[in-house]
């Protein structure tokens, strides 16, 4: 049971408590609208869209009171194909209307649908501050390292020497790594999926819906027209187990072909002030490291395990820690005002020094 | 000295007592020296006694320049009489200069026989040498024309103070209140609520508050012991309409009137807002009624401010966001959004000079054609705008109304000089508000009866589409910034269809009903109309009086609504042989009226960061009326206007 101050602080699992519930059975049909989809033939939407209308039954909501958000790009026509609410709006403020939106619905389920350009371009500022402030919001963060709606120039997580329209001769700009940059924004909630493995997908944004603050939910997500193949070596080819790092609160790091006990036969060790890859049966059990979502200097040291090459890449919860949310904080102080000091608008107008005529 | 009438005796001195219709006072010294809270205070003073006033604040955007320079001087006008006026004045009567800065960047505004008051101890060779004067000006020709009073602020505030164990330093810093004492006395003001206001403004060091009190009474008691003040001066209460009244500025009586539109429409209010001169007071008033249901969110930048307030009008709540200068352009495609989503936005731009930084702390008009065009696409709005500071109050809840009402976003334009000026404002009573209370959409509307919900089907009357907020079972619905299909609201490329969603929005902003406009014509018989908007009705107003009191008839208008315009304007302009447009930008009124009415005006322009003079308004309008061809029959006279 959690007691009401609890929730005020913010406590895990409650991103959802002051949303209606429904005792109705939902269907992922249920969640879907009557437009028709419109995305490129093969596009890594499709998994997540099928993800997100299959598991949103699983939370209860009322359907009313779930909000999806989107700025502009591929992903963000997301809002027109799920029968909620939602808002296509402009690009990169998608955090920053839906801070609005949460701060004065707590009734709402708020949902943020973005991509790398998005987000970690245009609208860099406002994500790093809805993720600073914790506003109860979950962003879904679509990456697939390209511009694929204005056909195909490199993104701001696009790797170096990317070849694009805008590039003929590679491009020189230094990615963005978002999940570091999400614990670097003081982010609550980081968590990182891939759009093909729909189990997986589906835990981490279970676990981000109801986190309450901001979660950020990087997927990774093909463009097969102007980025093709981007994600494939995690997905096929020989080596594509030993490279996905998946991670789990509370258990060692250990992933790639299973060992004779059932778990991986590599694993994440301490290496100096970072982390190093190695052969479980090369190191003590005591030396493998034990996932942490509340360890900030864990998490951040995962997420530089591998950089743009996608060597070593961890999915799952990367962080996720209880803090008073932005919107609870403004909340409580209208409500006291209120109770303190309700408003009598004669009074205010009248003020403090007045004559008569 | 203006329009003295009678004179009478102290009863305090025998002194002499000189009765003035009004006193125009310029306070003026460097920006650490505290003349704004000397102004105000004098100004609260003026108000308790029932004076009518006006008021001009003028200061630098250095916080704090360096000291004793020209850059550094911040100066606070303020105009009382016994009769209703119009604006801050043209010129002092009266200048206080702190410093010999404050006094060389003022005293060509000071009109020969004016009083200058000087606080000698700051004219210092140092001091001079600053602001370049070689000799002291007081000793010269400089100042041979005026009244001159020096005081030795400095010295007499530190003697003032001896007792109290403050240092030199801490003790000279209340100078301005002893000068404020000093005026206090000259103009037989009530001195209880300075004191009070001190004592409440230093609560929470008592010390201060005592210091500061005791500056006070030494300039008062120096003005009544000293021979060389032998006169003081004496201006009646005004006879203005009854009622309760008060100061107000007008940031103060924006922020009341979005505070006002949200009890009265029974939504809470969210504002999104980010720092910025002259806007932010707005943002600080606001931040302190959260009593009222109001939620200010200081966001990361203008476009996130604007944004969030347009995601809280989505869930349902007047949204706000407040601006000035340059963060009018950064939030230009957001209220491009809110048009396409026809949500409810009130956004407010206080203008001040520009372009780019511009003058943040200065006052123009210079907004009005960025307000009307300035986003992608046709995406009109309605703009609207405050005449003085009082006057930003029922501006701000019509503002309210029709983005309520018709679902829009809507462009006050407010500027600096209503937003930190200030005049008696008459206590509206709050049951006489309009009620602006909004129905939310809460049942399915589709026209073919399939139980769907069409977020764009619109009433039929005033064109708005239904406002259904989420939460609302059956009515989930998606908007968004493409162009969408008229009535389903579903995305839509169609090229009739974007035709008519285009020609649907200008028609929803062109058919909003706003007042006809009411031309201030006391004889019946002008030849001439001039015509303004925003916070030049004082200087306009005041500039007619002058003409007419000189015996010619001028007529005037002023628009509150710039966007749509008064259905009879077009008629209006057209009555009078010539029309004359003051503006402090280039024209751009000017320019709208001229293309909407084919109707030729003279456009009066200046773009000085100060609001017009009077005087130089009535000298127009005198030369334009002395250009009319006398023997020409009107064409068609100003009869059936009303006065």
């Amino acid at each position: 049971m959690t007691t009401a101050a609890e929730q005020r602080e913010g406590t895990v699992g409650l991103g959802l408590a002051d949303v209606p519930t429904t005792d109705d059975p939902q269907k992922a049909k249920d969640f879907t609208s009557d437009q028709e989809v419109r995305w490129c033939p093969g596009c890594g939407d499709y998994a997540v869209l099928a993800a997100v209308r299959g598991f949103l039954p699983d939370l209860g909501l009322r359907r009313e009171n779930i909000v999806f958000v989107s700025g502009i790009g591929c992903s963000s026509r997301f809002p027109y194909y799920l029968d909620t609410y939602g808002m296509h709006s402009i690009h990169g403020r998608a955090p920053a209307i839906a801070t609005g939106l949460a701060t004065s619905r707590p009734d709402l389920s708020v949902w943020v649908v973005t991509g790398d350009g998005d987000a970690l371009s245009i609208g860099g500022n406002h994500l790093i501050h809805a993720l600073r402030r914790n506003v109860n919001l979950t962003i879904l963060l679509f990456n697939n390292r390209i511009y694929g709606l204005t056909k195909g120039q490199y993104s701001p997580t696009s790797e170096v020497g990317k070849v694009t329209k805008s590039t003929p001769m590679g491009s020189v700009d230094h990615p963005f790594n978002p999940v570091s940059v999400a614990l670097g924004a003081e982010a609550t909630f980081v968590a990182r999926a891939l759009d093909s493995d729909r189990r997986s997908l589906t835990e981490v944004l279970r676990a981000a819906a109801e986190h309450r603050g901001t979660s950020l939910v990087e997927i990774f997500q093909d463009c097969p027209i102007f980025n093709d193949g981007t994600f494939d070596v995690l997905r096929k080819g020989d080596d594509a187990e030993s490279r996905l790092i998946p991670v789990t609160h509370g258990e060692p790091i250990r992933f790639g072909p299973a060992d004779e006990d059932g778990a991986g036969s590599y694993a994440v060790v301490r290496d100096g002030f970072g982390l190093a890859v190695a052969k479980t049966d090369d190191v003590a059990e005591r030396d493998i490291v034990v996932h942490d979502a509340t360890d900030h200097a864990l998490a951040f040291v995962l997420s530089r395990l591998s950089d743009q090459d996608l060597n070593h890449t961890v999915t799952g919860v990367f962080r996720s820690v209880s803090r008073p949310t932005y919107d609870d904080a403004v909340r409580a102080q209208v409500d006291q005002a209120r109770n303190d000091k309700p408003g009598d608008l004669q009074a205010l107008l009248r003020g403090k020094d007045t004559w008569t005529v | 000295m203006t329009s003295e009438t009678t004179t009478s005796q102290r009863a305090d001195s025998g002194e002499e007592i000189r009765q003035l219709q009004r006193v125009v006072i310029r306070f003026a010294g460097d920006s650490g020296d505290g003349m704004q809270l000397t102004g105000d205070r004098f100004t609260s003073e003026a108000a308790a006694f029932g004076n009518d006033l006006a008021t001009l604040p003028n200061f630098p955007a250095e916080i704090r320049a360096p000291q004793g320079t020209l850059p550094g001087v911040s100066s606070f006008q303020l105009h009382f009489a016994d009769f209703d006026i119009l604006t801050p004045g043209d010129r002092p009567d009266v200048l206080v200069a702190m410093n010999p800065a404050a006094l060389k960047a003022n005293i060509t505004d000071l009109p020969a026989g004016g009083i200058l008051i000087v606080n000698t101890d700051e004219f210092t060779k140092r001091n001079l040498g600053k602001v370049g004067y070689d000799d002291n000006p007081l000793d010269g020709d400089d100042v041979a024309s005026f009244q001159v009073h020096e005081v030795a602020m400095a010295q007499l505030t530190r003697g003032a103070l001896e007792e109290t164990g403050l240092s030199k330093k801490e003790a000279e810093r209340a100078k301005n209140m002893f000068a404020l004492g000093l005026l206090s006395w000259m103009y037989h003001r009530p001195t209880d609520g300075t004191e009070r206001a001190l004592n409440e403004k230093f609560a929470k060091r008592p010390e201060l508050a005592e210091a500061n009190i005791l500056a006070f009474r030494a300039g008062w008691n120096y003005g009544e012991t000293t021979e060389a003040f032998a006169v003081s001066y004496e201006v009646a209460p005004a006879k203005l309409e009854q009622g309760t009244y008060r100061q107000i500025t007008g940031n103060a009586a924006l922020a009341y009137g979005i505070v006002a539109a949200g009890q009265r429409s029974g939504l809470p209010v969210f504002l999104g807002s980010y720092p910025i001169t002259p806007a932010s007071d707005v943002l600080h008033e606001l931040s302190q009624h959260k009593g009222f249901d109001v939620t200010s969110f200081q966001a990361e930048d203008e476009i996130a401010g604007v944004g969030a307030a347009l995601g809280a009008s989505f869930g349902g709540a007047l949204g706000v966001t407040t601006t000035s200068g340059p963060g009018l352009g950064l939030k230009a495609e957001t209220i491009g959004l809110g048009v396409a989503l026809e949500l409810p936005l009130l956004v407010v731009d206080v203008q001040r000079g520009g372009p780019s930084t511009g003058l943040p702390t200065k006052t123009e008009q210079t907004d009005l054609l960025q307000a009307m065009f300035g986003r992608n696409g046709e995406s009109p709005v309605p703009v609207i705008a405050p005449q003085s500071p009082g006057d930003a109050f029922g501006t701000a809840l019509d503002a309210a109304r029709i983005a309520l009402t018709y679902r829009t976003p809507v462009l006050l334009l407010s500027d600096g000089s209503i937003a930190n000026g200030s005049e008696p404002w008459l206590v509206p009573d709050v049951t006489d508000l309009p009620d602006l209370s909004v129905e939310f959409t809460r049942e399915p509307n589709a026209p073919d009866g399939s139980g769907d919900f069409w977020p764009y089907l619109r009433d039929a009357e005033t064109l708005a589409r239904p406002w259904a907020v989420p939460g609302t079972a059956g009515l989930e619905h998606r908007i968004g910034g493409l162009e969408k299909a008229d009535g389903t609201g579903n995305i839509s490329y169609d090229p009739d269809n974007h035709d008519k969603m285009v020609r649907l929005r200008q028609g929803k902003i062109d058919g909003i009903p706003v007042p006809d406009v009411v031309v201030d014509d006391p004889s019946g018989h002008a030849d001439v109309l001039v015509i303004g908007w925003g916070s030049t009705y004082g200087p306009i107003g005041a500039a007619c009086r002058r003409v007419r009191n000189a015996g010619r008839d001028v007529a005037a208008v002023h628009l509150r609504h710039l966007n749509p315009l008064p259905a009879n304007l077009g008629d209006v302009l057209g009555r009078y042989r010539a029309v004359v447009c003051p503006e402090m930008n280039l024209g751009q009124l000017a320019m709208l009226l001229r293309a909407r009415y084919l109707v030729d005006m003279m456009s009066y322009t200046k773009v000085a960061g100060l609001p017009f003079k009077a005087e130089e308004l009535a000298d127009v309008l005198t030369n334009v009326l002395a250009d009319m061809p006398a023997d020409t029959v009107k064409s068609n006279t100003g009869n059936g206007v009303q006065a």
